[in-house]
């Protein structure tokens, strides 16, 4: 029995949630289906810890899905790339159902409650699926099924504006997964495999082709448009801001990594460095948009009034860091890039936690609702300093860590590395405005009628916010697992030289 | 003359693409938006169920004396991909509907009148 | 007790202190008490730290390791021990001055103040021991964070006005030079220890290394070299026994004594006076010590008069630090005590007249000296010990550093030295004459201390002003066993 669940874990991972996830529906108590989600999620922890620590011991697992070995079956890929992904993924998975519980009792009607949970593990399962695939065609598959089921989450917002804004997301991420398609079908042409490695096998040879560089043109855009890297990250702000609070935690956390995780398999895996960076200008164009994010990004973010407008747009902006990281192609980058996935991940999601507890209560989270949260909402407000001082990239904190290897590995690009570096800092000052408008309000200005008697958040909610502001504190403090997990992800990327 | 004919499915492939594309982006009505992204997906399909065939290829059904089959893959695959582009359309109308029941509109321009959002 | 234990007792007891005082917020007096407590042990675990501190490079106490290859350290050394001394034995005098004052001047939220306070001087004491440059910038904007609660204790706009700018410029230089300075460092050397006679031995060309001496000198923001001094005359909205002790000894210092521990443990004298980038430095302290010293003679508030003296006074041992003669680096290390002490006199004068009379210009104060005779005569000990006249210590400091610009050649810059010397008595003096002797005709005037324990903080340093004229043998010592690496 227990060896049986051991041999098959890479199915196990994405099969929980896809399994439970109408069963959830079927439930239709709230309670129950809440329960039944969280074991789930449970579960699906246990499973991407124990996978993790099987990749870290015995090297890259291959699982042939249904005993179609591959590359004519799908194949299911865990490597010490996507096995950080999948922990933390799950991880997200519990954090944000510990949370929901309360949360969504408040923002989404009472019918509708099965219904969300049941989404929310199909928008799961499709990540995880996304991750550990190593089929190309499988990718898109997935990448629907999380698409889909997200756009139900951002459509339970109570405001009117998040339908528009599920409405907008579903074109952009339909054109992009369109898009995506389009490229997978192109190399499918020129090779006759969809099996990632096989592709990587068998590209080199037709690879100063039209069609393959069409293909990689079109992946790399479609995928742009599922990241939101400036100019295609017009659907973020809205998608972000009007979803309910729990689905905001989870998507802010999780989905535009993992796009940008299929932007680098293709990237470094199917394609390969050497063309991506050598045979198509990959690097420039990356590297200007993403400084142009981190700067219109936290721009933007410094004019909104509504807290959750300012993490998403804060969010455009510390995607473009993790996108230099990645442009810049060497081991330092990618791993840079790499880390602050996973860091910005912790960080925003405690964000995005304490606005949900502000939301708990205020049924908003204007920038009004935060004045004198300082003296009634002191447990909320302290999460919120510790997430903020992260994204500024203070000592002590993950944001720190991931600053840090980012302009050591800028350092070693000369000229552009200095306009990089440069980009960077004027990216954590412009943090400092945004994040410290809000600390200023919430400790400066003194509450109105309605905020007055505003009490803390509920136990139950502060729990998640507090647990992932911890663990921005731990990873500032000792960042040994993390950073181990970023650079053997780039080193699997990247072959053993790196 | 090769360019024209011989390449004849990817240019209705491209021209589809590229009409199901302009209604996607010139439209302000959001169901026309909707026809708008089914012609650009249907176009995908119609590349890739293109590609999979083969000159001279038999159905791919196991025969004796066939040699060359039509390659189903991609069928298989596109037979996915028209489940989820149904899928993004039922999804998609649904938001229309209860957009329409919170604006009294589908047209983007009034929508973004009443409150500023697409 | 293990010297291990000892560092480690050191850094954590104000904390252990924070948390105690947070217990106690409910009862005035035994939160108090326990501030004055922790204060008392904590100078005593220094002091007795001091043997193994003089004697040259302690072993490194490593406490944590946040990125690979560096290390959140702690080694204890003659320069980190001098500032672990004052800032400690100074937190002492000022929380009996504390007491006076908050109580005095009805301060709301005095927990939060205690609690404040004795982070940033856990936090103040992480800068004076640590081993790295890693560790040194942790401890510092750590301190920049706990302070700005204390700044903007008032909580209204102007705090708020006043913490922006305080903010502001120390992030903003820290974020966008000194860490920029550190990591470039880093990736030339690999290292990023304090390290006799410095790190860069011969592996890095000139035009690299003035960069970073530039970037270095301007990101230590608490410095305040100009044009990056604006947040110390912003912090004066503080209630005054955190201007006292953080904006005129530990913040400020904690500034210059991270760049003396740059110029001396990562450059390395000899390094530093090859480089071309040195001399443009000294010049723009030499311009900030006068520029200040000319502001402050236009400012009437008191508080901001002693803030743009203070910016003026920072220059002195940046300049020092540069100059990196053994004179100039004995002088600027001397001169992080003797300023301490007369500094943190004049700003315990100003609190006194706030608090006794609410006072805060300068053009208010005629005549003052018959009413509060104590705080005048501590003032102008105070102001005495600033300008450099015997027999305060202020005398010796400047004689190193005048003999310090000698050596170097730098005629120009002694010339600054004695020019500033002057302005400085031009707008320090006339406060405590006019004190004393103006506004005779006013009638009678009662006698109307501040409350005695501000007195006596009063009397503690301005006899500290004295006792460092007559003894300044060991604070010598001290200081010149820099230069020589291990004395």
């Amino acid at each position: 029995m227990m060896s049986a669940i051991f041999a098959n874990l890479p199915a196990l991972q994405v099969i929980l949630p896809l399994l439970f996830a109408p069963i959830c529906f079927l439930l239709r108590k709230r309670g129950a289906a809440w329960l039944l989600a969280f074991c789930v999620s449970l579960c699906t922890f246990a499973v991407s810890i124990a996978l993790f620590m099987q990749v870290s011991a015995a090297g890259p697992l291959s699982y042939a899905m249904g005993g179609w070995d591959p590359p004519w079956g799908i194949e299911y890929r865990v490597d010490s790339f996507n096995a950080p992904f999948l922990v933390l993924l799950s991880l997200m998975f519990c954090v944000t159902l510990a949370f929901s519980y309360k949360s969504v009792e408040k923002e989404i009607v009472q019918p509708r409650h099965a219904l969300f949970y049941s989404a929310f593990m199909l928008c799961v399962a499709g990540l995880l699926g996304i991750v550990i695939t190593g089929d190309a065609f499988n990718v898109f598959v997935f990448l629907e099924i999380s698409s889909l089921s997200s756009y139900i989450l951002i459509s339970f917002g109570k405001d009117r504006r998040a339908l528009t804004a599920a409405f907008q997301y579903l074109i952009m991420g339909t054109i992009g997964a369109t898009f995506l398609l389009i490229g997978i079908g192109f190399i499918y042409m020129m090779t006759g495999t969809l099996n990632m490695a096989d592709l990587a096998v068998r590209l080199p040879s037709v690879m100063d082709t039209h069609t393959v560089r069409a293909a990689f043109a079109f992946i790399i855009v479609g995928m742009s448009i599922k990241v939101a890297l400036f100019p295609l990250h017009v659907w973020l702000p809205n998608a972000y801001g009007y979803a309910p609070s729990a689905a905001s935690v989870f998507l802010a956390a999780t989905s535009t990594k993992v796009s940008l995780y299929v932007l680098i398999r293709f990237t470094f895996t199917v394609f390969g460095a050497g063309f991506a960076f050598g045979a198509m200008p990959l690097q420039p164009i990356l590297l200007v948009l993403a400084v142009t994010a981190v700067f219109v990004g936290s721009l933007s973010a410094i004019f909104q009034t509504n807290i959750k407008h300012v993490l998403a747009y804060s969010s455009v902006a510390q995607i473009g860091y993790m996108v230099i990281g990645f442009a810049l192609a060497s081991h330092a980058g990618l791993s840079a890039g790499i880390l602050h996935m996973f860091n910005h991940a912790v960080m925003k999601g405690c964000l995005f936690l304490v606005a949900g507890c502000v939301f708990y209560r205020f049924r908003s989270a204007r920038i009004e609702d935060f004045r004198g949260l300082g003296k009634t909402m002191p447990w909320t407000m302290g999460a919120f300093v510790v997430g903020g001082l992260g994204l500024i990239g203070m000592p002590l904190t993950a944001g720190f860590v991931s600053k840090w290897y980012l302009i050591m590995a800028a350092l070693d690009h000369g000229f552009v590395g200095f306009l990089i570096i440069a980009a960077v800092l004027a990216g954590s000052l412009l943090a400092v405005a945004y994040v410290w408008r809000i600390v200023e309000v919430a400790y400066f200005q003194a509450p109105d009628e309605v905020h007055e008697n505003g009490k803390e958040a509920p136990f139950i909610l502060l729990v998640p916010a507090w647990f992932m502001a911890l663990l921005t504190l731990y990873i500032g403090i000792d960042p040994s697992l993390v950073v181990g997990a970023a650079e053997s992800a780039a080193l699997s990327l990247l072959g053993s030289t790196p | 003359m090769t360019l024209v004919f011989g390449l004849f499915n990817y240019w209705v492939a491209m021209v589809l693409m590229m009409i199901g594309f302009y209604i996607l982006i010139a439209s302000g009505n959001l169901i026309k938006k909707i026809i708008g992204l089914n012609i650009f997906q249907t176009s995908v399909f119609i590349l890739y169920i293109s590609m999979g065939k083969i000159k001279g290829g038999a159905v791919p059904i196991l025969t004796e004396g066939t040699e060359i089959y039509t390659n189903p893959l991609p069928h298989v695959l596109i037979l996915t991909a028209i489940v989820v582009g149904v899928a993004t359309t039922a999804l998609a109308l649904a938001l229309v509907v209860r957009i329409k029941e919170a604006y009294g509109s589908i047209e983007e321009d009034d929508i973004h009148e009443k409150d500023g959002s697409l | 007790m293990s010297y291990e234990a000892l560092v480690s007792l050191a850094v954590c007891l104000p904390l252990a202190g924070a948390v105690l005082v947070w217990l106690c917020g409910n009862t005035p007096n035994l939160r108090e008490a326990v501030t004055l407590v922790t204060g008392g042990l904590t100078f005593l675990s220094v002091l007795l730290l001091l043997p193994q501190g003089l004697s040259g490079m302690s072993p490194e106490l490593v406490f944590a390791a946040p990125l690979p290859g560096l290390s959140l350290s702690f080694r204890l050394e003659p320069l980190g021990m001098l500032f672990a001394l004052i800032a400690s034995f100074l937190w002492i005098v000022t929380s009996i001055y504390s007491i006076g004052y908050m109580r005095g001047a009805k301060e709301e939220n005095q927990t939060r103040f205690y609690i404040c306070f004795a982070l940033a001087i856990a936090f103040t004491l992480g800068i004076a021991f640590s081993a790295n440059l890693l560790t040194l910038f942790v401890f510092y904007e750590l301190l920049t964070l706990s302070t700005y609660p204390l700044v903007t204790h008032k909580g209204n706009d102007e705090a708020r006005r006043g913490g922006r700018v305080y903010l502001g410029v120390l992030l903003t230089t820290s974020i966008a030079f000194f860490l920029p300075a550190i990591i470039w460092t880093y990736s030339v050397t690999g290292t990023l220890d304090f390290r006799p006679g410095g790190i860069f031995g011969g592996i890095a060309d000139s035009f690299v290394v003035g960069a970073l001496l530039i970037l270095f000198c301007f990101g230590v923001g608490k410095a305040a070299l100009m044009p990056f001094h604006r947040w110390l005359p912003s912090a004066m909205v503080a209630p005054t026994p955190v201007s006292a002790l953080l904006h005129a000894v530990a913040v400020v210092k904690a500034g210059v004594f991270t760049l003396l521990k740059i110029t001396v443990y990562i450059f390395g004298a000899d390094l530093l006076v090859l480089l071309e980038a040195r001399d443009l430095m000294l010049y723009i302290a030499g311009a900030s010590i006068l520029l200040a010293s000319i502001v402050a003679m236009t400012r009437d508030n008191l508080k901001a008069r002693l803030a743009y003296s203070t910016v003026s006074q920072l220059g002195y041992i940046t300049l020092g630090a540069l100059l990196a003669t053994p004179a100039g680096i004995t002088g600027a290390a001397m001169h992080i005590a003797m300023h301490a002490f007369g500094k943190i006199t004049l700003f315990f004068c100003a609190g006194a007249i706030y608090v006794a009379t609410k006072k805060t210009e300068i053009s208010q104060m005629e005549g003052l000296g018959r009413a509060m005779p104590f705080t005048m005569l501590a003032f102008l000990i105070g102001s005495l010990s600033i300008i450099g006249l015997p027999p305060t210590g202020g005398t010796w400091s400047k004689w190193y550093l005048m003999l310090g610009s000698l050596e170097a050649g730098h005629i120009a810059l002694m010339g600054v030295l004695m020019v500033s010397s002057l302005l400085n008595i031009a707008y320090l003096l006339p406060i405590p004459i006019r004190g004393f002797f103006a506004g005779r005709n006013e009638g009678p005037s009662i006698l109307k201390e501040a409350p005695w324990p501000c007195l006596v903080a009063m009397g503690i340093t301005s006899a500290g002003c004295f006792v460092l004229f007559f003894f300044p043998q060991p604070l010598h010592d001290l200081a010149a066993s820099l230069y020589g690496g291990t004395p």
